[in-house]
């Protein structure tokens, strides 16, 4: 196994209650993932499991293929070569900026701490405030030197926890980005916890999308907004709506808005009904088009429209337009489906 | 732990027991002739305190918070003061101040040529006088609550009060002041239970109230029984305040429905208002601190020489050491406790926690009486055990001891220090152990190089305080102490008592000073404290 991080069927709780169910994934050296999920789910559980503030019920981890936790054992959180960077950061207040990136370095020598403090400063673009105190940062600024601080001793997992759930929205992508390069820089296996898609498809390699303590689908950004396996990641990943359709051949169904054709096998027999995930994407705006729907609701994004559209069937579906289309209210639009991926669920 | 909350709780249940003790007939005695008396005496002090501490300290709180007046950031933490004055030291400043020979008087004779008799003037030993006493320097726990309230009132609350058309003296009294209110009736009630805590300055004045019946049924009817069931009936009285302060601060919390803090309004005053303001913060100050002050020092350099021997220096070593040693005391036990709570955050641990920190509100006479008598049963157990078997008397073993005083002010004053500890632990989220650990550290080289840092002020605070406290509590002592030991409060009570004011000068000018610590550590954070920056 060359793997950096395994979690092999992972059960795990507080007190009586059972949090964890069967969670098992794996990341390679220098890969990024990421626990996405609704609050509750159990995504930070995970993190803490592998950091060692939980154990593991049943199941086991592995860091850097040494065994940390089994239902027997649970290596205590200081001699597992973690390192972690907290929600709300948690600085040492009467630490300095320098000394707070040195505390974890008290193994090495005194002039290998200072070189190695004066790097993780340099990496995060911080070097200007190591004599500063942390409540005279802004929290970017308290983020980035808790980063470096996690960083600083090259640890064999780096885990985040929320770590941009105290920053303002415009600033969060950025950060996530940045974070993501130096990550890269150093070539460090990482774990993410977040509630915001966006954050997750910013920095992370591999997402799991986590619900009630399961993970429902394991993959990339891509693959999770077009090939959601189930309808809660089709739901929670991205925007769209669930319409019904009739299943018309092995790869082919027929909805209102037309026929669709897809790439891959249909799970159904020809005749049935199906229910097909239609994305705002992939309804286009056309006024060539035959199919038609009235505007029920729109928002202006800037770069592009979302309508809210209803058909003559009164089914209503989402369509996402260029900025220059501007339709009034009530409005009848032409449209027409354009699906690369078809998306569909056995009816309940 | 539980243990240790038991046994510190033990002298609460103890006096709350007695309310179901049948009367005797010294109890039907204290019903027929004085209960009523105590009662009615009671009631008026405590109704003429609160409207006081209430007119003077929220008055105060508002200049200083919201307006612009000379003197205006001295004022911020001066008016703190007073609180450095324990009632009874004022008490009697103020009587040798307006007594028929004090200056005051002597001053308006030789000005008028009146003699004695031919002219008015009031009694300061009375009802009125020690009204006026405990507002004085009882205003500051109003002053410091109802401030801090205004000071977290958010910008916006404020704003849009004017610009749904209200004045800037409505928008105080229909959004300001409604909104401080939780915090307003929390520090009125806890001017009123140290007012019902007092012992010092009612028996100076010969005011009959509980805490001066507890001590003559005990001390002059030697009745034990009657005393302790005159003490749960105060009890009575305190719980209700604690109930009162403790449920006004829960409402507070829910208060804040705005969290933005911009910089507050300030209402520049002008002209006479500036005046106006200037003389409302002077004058509880001036009669508060100054006034007082200055007497006791003038007094101090008259008597200094005759006073201050060998035997002041004893008493004043026995003060600050006995001090010292309960503080320490006080500081471990609360150490103890807060870590335990951290680490077993259960009910019961909770629960007893929350048990400790209830016996401030306690007066020192009840906890005094609470005290002695479970350990007074014990002794004679004891006693009896030991020389029915052996034929040993060991007589009082801890009731006539320095553990029973010790075990009084744990009861009293450790919630003190168990707040103080809470706080300072509170501060370090549970996210920094982590944070710590997942550096490689182990919880013993947490403790050392992130803890002790960060609680070493915590510590030293509610080491003081608890010390400055002990150093001015004088009821428990007065009645506790073994025989023969004083201490610095119980010598200032006892050479006034004596009507030798000046001569207690010294002693009660050294507890005003050690008062004056917690004062200015308050008052240091005062300004700064204030939500949001």
């Amino acid at each position: 196994m060359t793997s950096q991080l395994d979690v092999e069927n992972l059960d795990a709780g507080y007190d009586d209650q059972q949090v964890l169910n069967q969670v098992s994934f794996s990341l390679q050296p220098g890969e990024i993932g990421c626990m996405l999920g609704p609050s509750g789910c159990g995504k930070t559980t995970v993190l803490r499991s592998i950091a060692g503030f939980e154990a593991a019920w049943r199941g086991r981890i592995l860091i850097d293929n040494r065994e940390v936790s089994n239902s027997e054992f649970s290596l205590p959180p200081e001699r597992r070569n973690i390192g972690m960077v907290f929600q709300d950061f948690a600085l040492f207040p009467h630490l300095k900026v320098e000394d707070n990136v040195r505390f974890g370095l008290q193994r090495l020598g005194r002039q290998e701490q200072q070189a190695r403090v004066q790097e993780m400063l340099a990496i995060v673009g911080m070097p200007a405030y190591a004599q500063a105190y942390p409540h005279q940062l802004s929290g970017g600024q308290q983020q980035r030197v808790a980063l470096a601080r996690a960083m600083a001793p090259s640890p064999a997992i780096l885990l985040l926890d929320e770590p941009f759930s105290n920053m303002d929205v415009e600033l969060r992508e950025q950060l996530a980005r940045e974070v993501r390069s130096i990550l890269k820089l150093e070539n460090n296996t990482a774990v993410l916890v977040t509630h915001d898609q966006n954050e997750a498809f910013a920095m992370a390699d591999q997402i799991c999308v986590m619900n009630e303590g399961s993970i429902m689908q394991q993959g990339s950004g891509y693959d999770l907004y077009h090939r959601p396996l189930n309808r809660f990641v089709a739901d929670f990943i991205g925007q769209g709506v669930i319409i019904p359709a009739t299943v018309e051949s092995t790869t082919t169904v027929k909805t209102d808005l037309g026929r669709i054709q897809g790439k891959n096998r249909i799970d159904a027999s020809p005749g049935s009904m199906v229910d097909v995930l239609i994305r705002p994407d992939d309804v286009v705006h056309d006024d060539a088009s035959g199919e038609s729907a009235i505007v029920v609701e729109k928002a202006f994004r800037g770069a592009d429209f979302l309508y809210f559209l209803r058909m003559d069937s009164g089914i209503e579906v989402m369509c996402l337009a260029p900025s220059h289309h501007n339709h009034k209210i009530n409005e009848r639009i032409g449209i027409r489906l354009n699906v690369d991926h078809l998306v569909t669920f056995s009816r309940t | 732990m539980i243990l240790l909350a038991t046994l510190l709780s033990l002298p609460i249940f103890t006096i709350a027991s007695f309310l179901l003790y049948p009367s005797n007939e010294i109890w039907q005695h204290l019903h027929e002739t004085v209960l009523n008396e105590y009662l009615l005496n009671s009631a008026l002090l405590m109704l003429g305190v609160a409207a006081a501490t209430l007119v003077i300290g929220v008055g105060c709180a508002w200049l200083t918070s919201l307006c612009v007046f000379p003197g205006k950031k001295l004022f911020a933490w001066a008016l703190l003061m007073p609180l450095a004055f324990p009632g009874y030291i004022i008490a009697y400043t103020y009587t040798g101040m307006f007594d028929f020979a004090g200056p005051i008087q002597t001053w308006i004779r030789d000005l008028t040529g009146w003699g004695y008799r031919d002219y008015y003037f009031p009694e300061i030993r009375s009802l009125g006088g020690a009204i006026t006493m405990f507002s004085l320097v009882l205003y500051p726990y109003v002053y410091l609550l109802s401030r801090a309230a205004f000071l977290e009132q958010s910008v916006c609350v404020l704003e849009v009060s004017r610009t749904l058309g209200c004045s800037v003296w409505s928008s105080f009294y229909r959004v300001a002041l409604p909104l401080a209110r939780p915090a307003i009736v929390a520090g009125v009630s806890l001017a009123l239970m140290e007012t019902l805590a007092d012992y010092g300055t009612v028996s100076f004045f010969g005011l009959g109230v509980f805490t001066t019946g507890i001590f003559r049924t005990w001390f002059g009817l030697g009745d034990g029984a009657a005393a302790a069931k005159l003490a749960a009936i105060l009890l009575m009285f305190v719980f209700t305040l604690v109930i009162i302060e403790r449920w006004s601060r829960k409402r507070a919390r829910y208060h804040h429905t705005s969290s933005r803090y911009g910089s507050l309004p300030q209402y520049r005053l002008r002209g006479y208002r500036a005046l106006l303001a200037f003389c409302a913060c002077f004058f509880p100050l001036l009669f508060g601190f100054i006034l007082p002050a200055a007497q006791l020092g003038l007094w101090a350099l008259e008597t200094y020489d005759s006073m201050v021997d060998a035997s002041f220096v004893a008493l004043t070593l026995n003060s600050v050491l006995l001090a010292a040693s309960a503080a320490a005391l006080a500081v471990a036990l609360a150490l103890f406790l807060a870590y335990g709570k951290r680490q077993f955050s259960g009910k019961v641990v909770t629960a007893s926690v929350r048990v400790v920190a209830t016996g401030y509100a306690i007066p020192g006479t009840v906890v005094a009486v609470g005290v002695i008598i479970p350990l007074a049963w014990f002794d004679n157990r004891i006693d009896s055990l030991l020389s029915d078997h052996f034929g040993i008397s060991t007589g009082l073993l801890l009731s006539g001891s320095l553990f029973a005083l010790m075990f009084a002010y744990m009861v009293r004053f450790l919630a003190v220090s168990v707040q103080s500890v809470e706080s300072g632990l509170g501060k370090i989220r549970q996210s920094m152990d982590e944070a710590a650990r997942s550096l490689s550290y182990t919880p013993s080289q947490i403790l050392l190089r992130v803890h002790l840092p960060l609680m070493k002020a915590t510590v030293l605070t509610a080491f003081l305080i608890v010390f400055v406290d002990v150093m001015k509590e004088l009821p428990a002592t007065l009645i506790l102490r073994p025989f023969n030991f004083n201490t610095l409060a119980v010598r200032a009570f006892e050479l006034a008592g004596d009507e030798r004011l000046a001569d207690s000068s010294t002693a009660a000018l050294m507890i005003v000073a050690v008062g004056l610590v917690p004062v200015l550590l308050l008052s240091r954070g005062i300004s700064a404290a204030r939500a949001g920056s």
